[in-house]
This record gives structure tokens, sequence and C-alpha cells, in this order.
């Protein structure tokens, strides 16, 4: 693998991540539980989407066959997409959501944080854009997590359930693979070792305030970053592709 | 989250010298509040500042009093500084 398809692997990753995520939240648009947490998520949602296009413009001129940001999240299909698995998972009920979105939030900010330092101007330059975002998307999930998992007796227990079950999509974020390491050693991609020490912290507090318990450490989950999906993804992907598939010259 | 109780947010604009009242919200406790303040009233760059308050601390004067409260201040225009010459330096009095 060259250092160019490294760099592209890697854009795809980090777009993927917010483009699935953001699209994922906007499925609260209607449905939020109040008003307030409609327009809370869905701010997140632009947050994440805004980023997404930031990133994808970018691997678009990195492969530099004539695809932009719009070509990149909208024709290609589930193979080709990058995200970690956690972010294809179902919002749930508002715990699941809001455990997926925290378990995220406390990788991409110490994440984006790191590739403000990047030696890959572009990739400094948007990261520096967005990890102020991030910290706020980090703060407002972790404040939920308190307040759902030291709340009542029930919200404790579905938000301990939601933990549970997510765990094991959290591995995949910091397991290292080629193109990590390929940019890694070029100081493009951020070391994945010191985003999880930071992690680990920041989960290890949150949990502890919560009240909830860390679960045991066991088999992870993995393939997204390699384009292995679970079938949510499709599903993902007929929503948010349908309208420019079947009206290609549709214009807003 | 029918019980959350309700809460009214002040904001400072950019370029306001004070906070003002921009309209209310639901919160369980004054963090939540001021999140939620954020984001449903600084989301095209108002805020520089927030306030929050819950409703039931504000004490406020009733409508009918309005005669009794403010007639008296309404033929009393000596009160009024409009009988000063203000430097031009002075933008706000």
């Amino acid at each position: 693998m060259n250092q160019r398809q490294a760099l592209y692997e890697y854009l795809l990753r980090l777009g993927d991540n917010a483009l699935i995520l953001g699209q994922r939240l906007t499925e609260w648009i209607g449905h939020a539980p109040a008003l307030e947490e409609e327009l809370g998520s869905a701010n997140v949602a632009l947050d994440l989407i805004g980023q997404a296009r930031g990133w994808l413009a970018y691997a678009g001129t990195v492969e530099g066959a004539g695809r932009d940001e719009d070509t990149l999240a909208l024709q290609r299909d589930v193979l080709d997409f990058r995200n970690a698995l956690l972010l294809e998972q179902p919002n749930g009920h508002y715990g699941d959501t809001i455990a997926r979105q925290y378990l995220f939030d406390a990788f991409h900010y110490p994440l984006l944080e790191a590739l403000r330092g990047c030696a890959d101007q572009h990739i400094a330059a948007i990261a520096a854009k967005s990890y102020k975002e991030a910290g706020y998307h980090r703060r407002r999930s972790a404040e939920w997590m308190v307040r759902l998992g030291d709340g009542t007796a029930e919200s404790h227990a579905k938000l301990q359930r939601s933990v549970d079950t997510l765990w094991p999509y959290t591995g995949e974020l910091f397991t290292p693979d080629e193109v990590d390491r390929t940019l890694q050693s070029l100081g493009v991609a951020a070391d994945l070792t010191a985003v999880y020490q930071t992690w680990d912290e920041d989960v290890a507090r949150t949990l502890k305030t919560a009240t909830l318990q860390r679960p045991q450490a066991g088999w992870m989950q993995s393939g997204g970053k390699q384009g292995r999906h679970s079938e949510q993804l499709g599903y993902i992907l007929a929503q948010m592709q349908f309208l420019p598939r079947a009206y290609p010259d549709a214009r807003w | 989250m029918k019980d959350w109780p309700l809460w009214e947010v002040f904001i400072r604009s950019r370029h306001g010298l004070a906070h003002k009242h921009v309209g209310s919200l639901h919160a369980s406790d004054a963090a939540m509040a001021l999140a939620n303040a954020r984001d449903v009233y600084t989301r095209r760059g108002e805020g520089m500042s927030i306030w929050v308050v819950r409703s039931t601390d504000i004490t406020a004067s009733a409508p009918g009093d309005k005669a009794i409260l403010f007639d008296p201040s309404e033929d009393k225009v000596y009160r009024h500084p409009t009988f000063y010459e203000i430097p031009d330096e002075v933008d706000n009095l």
C-alpha cells in the first residue's frame, strides 16, 4: 500500500465516521423525546455532516479520480464505506443513542486534538476546526451518561445494557492496521495508543460518576474500518442515497 | 421529562451590553438548562454569554398593578436626561 492509497483510506475513515453518525442522528428529527433534545442532537448531526464534507472533499482530491464529497457520500456502496461499526448501530432508545455517542465522542475528541498537529496541513486544518465541536459533543453526551446512569433505577438499568451492548464495538477504534501504521510513520495518522489512554481515563471517570459498571474486557468486533459492515449500513445508505440515485439531476 | 422545570434564558449578544431575555425551555437542572440554551438559542452565533434562571425564582409584577406602578412617572418629563448636552464621545448613556 503506497502513501496516497493509505491517505485516501484514512480520510474515508474520518469522513465516514462523521457522515454515518450524523445520518443516524438525523433519524431522531421529529421523534426526539423533547424539543430541546431534538435541536441538540440535530446540532451535533450538522456538525458531523459538516466535518464529513471536509474529510470527503479532501479524500476526493487525494484519490484524483474526479469524485467530490457528494459523489463519495452518495454513490459508494456498503463495501466501500470505512466507518467503524459502532457508528452504524441503530439508535434504539435514547440511552442507546447517548451511549453510542459518548463512546465515540470520548474517542473523537482526543483523535482530532492529536490531528491538529498532523504533518498534512489539510488534515491539521480540518481537525483544528472540528475539535472544538467534538469537545462540546463529548461534554454533552457525558452529561447525559451521568443523568441517565445516575437517574432512576430504570434509566440506570437501561443505560447499563446500552453500554454493555455497544462495548464490543469500541475495540476497533483503537486497533491500528496497515493504513494507520503507514501514515503514523510519516507523522500523518494519530497515535491510537495515546488516543486510547485519554479515552480510557475519560470513560472510567464518566462511568464511575454515572454509577455504571465498566464491561469486562472481552472479544471485540472489527471490520468496519476495512469495509466489512453489519447489515445496518445497507439500510442507512438506502435512505441516505435514494434520492440522488433515483433523481441524479435533482437540485436543492 | 414531563416533570422537568421551566427555565428562563438570557443571552448577551456579541455587541450587547446586557443579557436579554430570549425565551424559555425545559431542563432537569441548571447545567442541562445551560446546554439546552446553547443548543436552542445560540445556533446562529447570537451569544457570548448565557444566564439561565428557574422561572419559579422570578418574582413578577402583577399586570393589574400597571396603573399604580407606572402611570405616576408618565407626567414627570424632568426625569428624562433630555435637558443635557451629551458629548459626542459618549456612546451609551
